[in-house]
């Protein structure tokens, strides 16, 4: 089995992940444009796995995804707070701090 | 078939980390059975304990390392992690600036009774919710827990001999620290902004790490720093994944110590979060990540160095001159200060790219790392005590930052104001200060190994970022008070201790700087 396919789609997977970060404006969204390119490296990971041979990959991908759940929880606390305050998610409309 | 093994775990080495863990979740636990009223106590003196045991453990394990073979190090936990001479020191510098950390988090007199964060961080800003909570004189002694799971995270990281626990390690010192930072009691819409911004921007310099790790594994086939280092010295094939690999794990790195051009968090971060989040972070994060970058680009990467070393002296250049002059035109005095360590981060890059091999050395002449090591102290120590510092100086909306509310500060309270300018001094690396002999340090391990363009810039700015540290002590001296003038607080002996330590430091390391320096020499170089 060729494993290139699988790093091409995870490196497209991680470059739409990053041009989300940057271009979209609700703080949900770009988080969820992190947790794509966190995902695109497990597909990485798990593909290096496969082609040499070996596990470390794979568990690496077990640590990323528990990882990516911690992040999640202490991501959405703050997200929410500052919706909350503000009654927004845009990233633009947090700009008291500047210069 | 793969063999399964059991692990084993190297106790009487990690056991000083490992404590650090146990008395975070201790603290959990006392969350969440203690009384509100009692909570505060146990949590205090169950940190200040736990890390204190920790740092004896960590200076038992230092004398003891000469059993450990001629590297003095070994490499535990599986390979996971490695516990050598610089391991140790930087752990024990972590767990004093802890110590001065948790002092400044406990400070309850400067806000008349309660700490400095948020009574209920779930209340929204301006609400009755929130004026019956600081009536109650609500606290969040969470902060302890999550302060010190940071502390075992910025222990692992250092420490860490394979790209995973490399990862591990930034998260857990990284997700602390956001919501730390989003718990300021007051100005809190400022605070919250500042942990969106922290936590936006460090989830994405983490996605390009576990690529870049994701792409160096697939490079080398292994995790392990020994392994890739071999793999890059053995290898004649294309090194494109390795270079992108490597970069994209830079990234990461370099934003945790807030280089440029991965710096625009750094003032805002620095500002709005509570000052003595600020102070803890500002100085712990620098240590414990410029103990990973140094571990990995010499170990890992070592081979690699002519593709990495040119990056740095880049990063270098680039980090000191945009830090020194944006900090020039800064009105806030957190935000200078932030824009100051944006500088030191330039400083310290210097002294990375000096690594040479160790049979290049003069004999007693500084290696690179130790040279950092040296410079990690001392920017460390006098960074949290610059800013225990501006907790001090309020008015009646809470600390008073903007430069304008400093002038005449002299006159007013000198020991305050002699303290500050003292720390300026050392920032600024004025002889007879610790940041001297530091700069010294760095300076001459990048010159010997021939990096003189950086060290040229470094010195040129050196000079720019004095004036903008003297521009305050002249603002404090030579200045009446504008209005009613600052308004110093007088700490409790928690807040003093923290700054007596700094400013100890910045003179006893100026003046006699060799024990340090020896201590530092005697960590001697990471073992593969």
């Amino acid at each position: 089995m060729s494993t290139e396919p699988y790093i091409i789609l995870s490196a497209l997977l991680f470059t739409i992940g990053c041009v989300g970060v940057l271009v979209r404006r609700n703080a949900i969204v770009v988080f969820m444009c992190v947790e794509l390119m966190l995902n695109a490296s497990n597909l990485a990971l798990v593909t290096f796995a496969k082609a040499n041979g070996n596990l470390d990959g794979q568990i690496a991908a077990f640590f990323v995804m528990v990882v990516a759940a911690a992040e999640v929880v202490v991501g959405l606390a703050i997200i929410m707070t500052i919706f909350r305050t503000r009654r927004s998610a845009s990233v633009d409309d947090a700009s008291l701090l500047k210069y | 078939m793969i063999e399964f093994s059991k692990p084993t775990l190297e106790y009487d080495l990690l056991w000083p980390l490992l404590l650090v863990f146990g008395v975070a979740c201790a603290g959990v636990l006392v969350e969440a059975f203690l009384p509100r009223a009692r909570r505060y106590l146990v949590q205090t003196v169950l940190a200040l304990a736990g890390t204190a045991a920790a740092l004896g453990g960590v200076i038992y394990v230092g004398v003891n390392l000469d059993d450990h073979g001629p590297a003095r190090g070994e490499i535990v936990a599986m390979g996971a992690l490695a516990v050598d001479g610089p391991t140790v020191f930087l752990w024990g510098l972590l767990l004093v600036i802890t110590l001065a950390g948790i002092l400044l988090f406990a400070e309850r007199r400067l806000e008349g009774g309660v700490s400095a964060f948020a009574g209920q961080a779930a209340a929204l800003p301006g609400t009755d919710a929130e004026r019956e909570a600081s009536t109650k004189g609500l606290d969040h002694t969470e902060v302890f827990p999550l302060m010190m799971f940071a502390v075992g995270g910025m222990m692992l990281f250092p420490a860490s001999n394979d790209l995973l626990t490399l990862f591990v390690g930034l998260e857990v010192l990284s997700l602390p620290l956001y919501l730390l930072s989003g718990l300021a009691r007051r100005r809190r819409l400022l605070s919250q902004e500042a942990a969106l911004k922290y936590f936006l921007l460090g989830a994405f310099s983490s996605g390009f790490v576990i690529y870049g790790i994701a792409l160096v594994y697939g490079y080398a086939g292994t995790m392990d720093f020994g392994g890739i280092n071999e793999a890059i010295a053995n290898s004649t094939g294309s090194r494109t994944m390795l270079l992108i690999g490597i970069g994209m794990i830079s990234v990461g790195l370099l934003f945790k110590v807030g280089a440029v051009p991965f710096q625009s968090w750094t003032p805002d971060v620095y500002q709005g979060a509570p000052t003595q989040v600020t102070a803890f972070m500002a100085a712990a994060t620098k240590v414990a990540a410029f103990g990973a970058m140094m571990r990995l680009f010499y170990v890992a990467f070592g081979s690699e160095r002519w593709s990495w070393a040119p990056m740095l002296w880049v990063i270098a250049v680039l980090s000191m001159v945009v830090g020194a002059v944006l900090a020039i035109a800064q009105s806030d005095i957190k935000r200078m200060l932030a824009y100051s360590s944006i500088t030191h981060t330039g400083f310290i890059i210097t002294g990375l790219i000096g690594a040479r091999s160790a049979s290049d050395l003069a004999k007693g002449e500084l290696s690179s790392t130790q040279a950092v090591l040296f410079y990690l102290v001392t920017y460390g120590l006098m960074t949290v005590g610059a800013f225990a510092i501006v907790t001090l100086v309020r008015d009646a909306g809470g600390e008073a930052t903007h430069l304008s509310r400093w002038t005449g500060l002299g006159k007013q309270s000198p020991l305050v104001a002699g303290v500050f300018a003292l720390f300026l001094l050392g920032f600024a690396g004025i002889p007879l200060t610790a940041g001297f002999v530091g700069k010294w340090a760095v300076f001459a391990s990048a010159m010997s190994a021939g990096a003189w363009p950086v060290v040229v810039i470094a010195v040129l700015t050196s000079a720019l970022a004095a004036f903008f540290y003297i521009r305050v002590i002249v603002l404090m001296y030579f200045y009446e008070p504008i209005g009613d003038g600052p308004a110093v607080t007088l700490p409790s002996f928690m807040t003093a201790t923290a700054i007596g330590l700094g400013a100890v430091a910045t003179v006893v390391l100026g003046v006699v700087p060799g024990p340090v320096l020896d201590l530092a020499a005697h960590a001697g170089e990471f073992i593969r």
